[in-house]
């Protein structure tokens, strides 16, 4: 049991997909214009994770070796546009934000690589837990790093205003405040992790 | 005149990285050397060009003539990414051994690169209107292959820029929490506030 605590909890912290490992950069950067945005993209990585990862967990006794990594993508280009289709019926002005980096979610360094090195030699339950705990760690940095640039360029979070609209710095909600932002989140984490060594 | 216009307007004022943030982890992962950055964003050039014009094609003849492009396109579009990949690797093998050892390790990368399903996804979804006054249209094979291009232009060209910057990184001594990927970050944040300063040109 303690195991399959671990194999959960590691993504939440300790190899947080962004923060530690810097995978999945592109809709990071892209899509925490708000705190909103970030948490919807986060969301919707996890479901594609947990559900690739089970299929995965599922067929690997069935997918040869070295065509392996063509099923993996066809497995997530699947979930991807279930997740899509879904999003465009039913939230479609999140949709619309997102945009192109729905269907992207496909060529995500992190969905890819917890198929090659967690769900095609574990088996079922692990392999959820370990897509759970990956996505969730996601959607925490994508959430926190689209409360600093909400509150910092809209002086808001998720959409409660806090700050008047004088003290809003635009930069942040602008592509170089995407870069600054999570360049200092980095560094912070960096910090930590020196001291507790 | 509409070429150029589409040919500056992606490598400057929409440039992929810089506003448009697609095909961050190879702009991150491969910049380290002016060498490396320059192999790298010629593959891309080469790879996204034919990409976009082989996925319009496909979308315009076999998808839409058949109803599935509302739903396949995402599934059609990455298989034949990865099998165009594979493709010029053996191609090039065969046919040009030097480029072959100067862009071989950067291909089998391309295909996770998100700038080249971005890039296809874009052009046959998204409606632009250039030229001013003109109605926003989809873009036809010609424009699309000349927007790749583009795409791939200031892609290479962000690339270099910055392996040179983080060149000169090296040799300074930033804070102890700062060095690597952070420094990297900031750095990259504000070539992207100096790319903004071309919004408007066109």
């Amino acid at each position: 049991m303690s195991n399959n605590l671990q194999t959960f909890t590691k993504g939440l912290v300790k190899e947080n997909p962004i923060l530690v490992l810097l995978l999945g950069c592109c809709p990071t950067l892209a899509t925490t214009t708000s705190a909103i945005n970030g948490m919807s993209m986060g969301l919707a990585t996890t479901f594609v994770l947990i559900m690739s990862n089970l299929v995965i967990s599922l067929l690997k006794g069935f997918i040869p070796d070295k065509v392996r990594i063509p099923c993996f993508i066809v497995v997530i280009a699947s979930f991807v546009t279930i997740v899509q289709l879904v999003m465009q019926a039913y939230v479609p002005d999140i949709y619309e934000t997102l945009g192109l980096f729905i269907p992207l979610i496909v060529v995500n360094c992190i969905v890819l690589g917890r198929a090659e090195a967690f769900a095609s030699k574990n088996p079922v339950f692990p392999s959820i837990l370990d897509g759970a705990g990956m996505g969730l760690g996601f959607t925490f940095a994508l959430t926190i790093l689209g409360c600093i640039r909400e509150f910092l360029g809209s002086g808001s979070i998720f959409g409660l205003r806090i700050l008047p609209e004088t003290a809003n710095i635009l930069l942040f909600i602008l592509p170089p405040g995407a870069f600054i932002c999570l360049g200092f989140l980095i560094a912070i984490v960096n910090k930590f992790k020196k001291e507790s060594h | 005149m509409k070429y150029l216009i589409i040919i500056l307007s992606t490598i400057l004022v929409n440039n992929v990285i810089f506003s448009q943030f697609l095909g961050i982890c190879p702009f991150l992962g491969t910049s380290k050397k002016t060498s490396t950055a320059l192999g790298m964003g010629a593959a891309v050039i080469f790879v996204l060009t034919l990409a976009t014009l082989v996925t319009w094609l496909v979308n315009q003849y076999l998808l839409i003539p058949l109803g599935l492009d509302k739903f396949m396109q995402t599934i059609a579009f990455i298989l034949i990414i990865a099998a165009l990949v594979q493709m010029v690797e053996i191609i090039l093998k065969k046919i040009s051994p030097s480029l072959y050892t100067a862009l071989g390790v950067f291909l089998p990368l391309i295909t996770t690169n998100c700038a080249v399903l971005g890039v296809s996804l874009t052009v046959v979804t998204k409606e632009f209107s250039f030229v001013e006054g003109e109605a926003a249209a989809l873009l036809n094979l010609g424009e699309s292959v000349v927007y790749a291009v583009g795409i791939a232009l200031g892609f290479a060209l962000a690339l270099v820029i910055f392996a040179g910057i983080r060149e000169h990184i090296d040799l300074m001594e930033p804070p102890k929490g700062m060095k690597g990927t952070p420094i990297a970050l900031i750095t990259a944040g504000i070539l992207a506030m100096a790319f903004m300063g071309f919004t408007g040109i066109v």
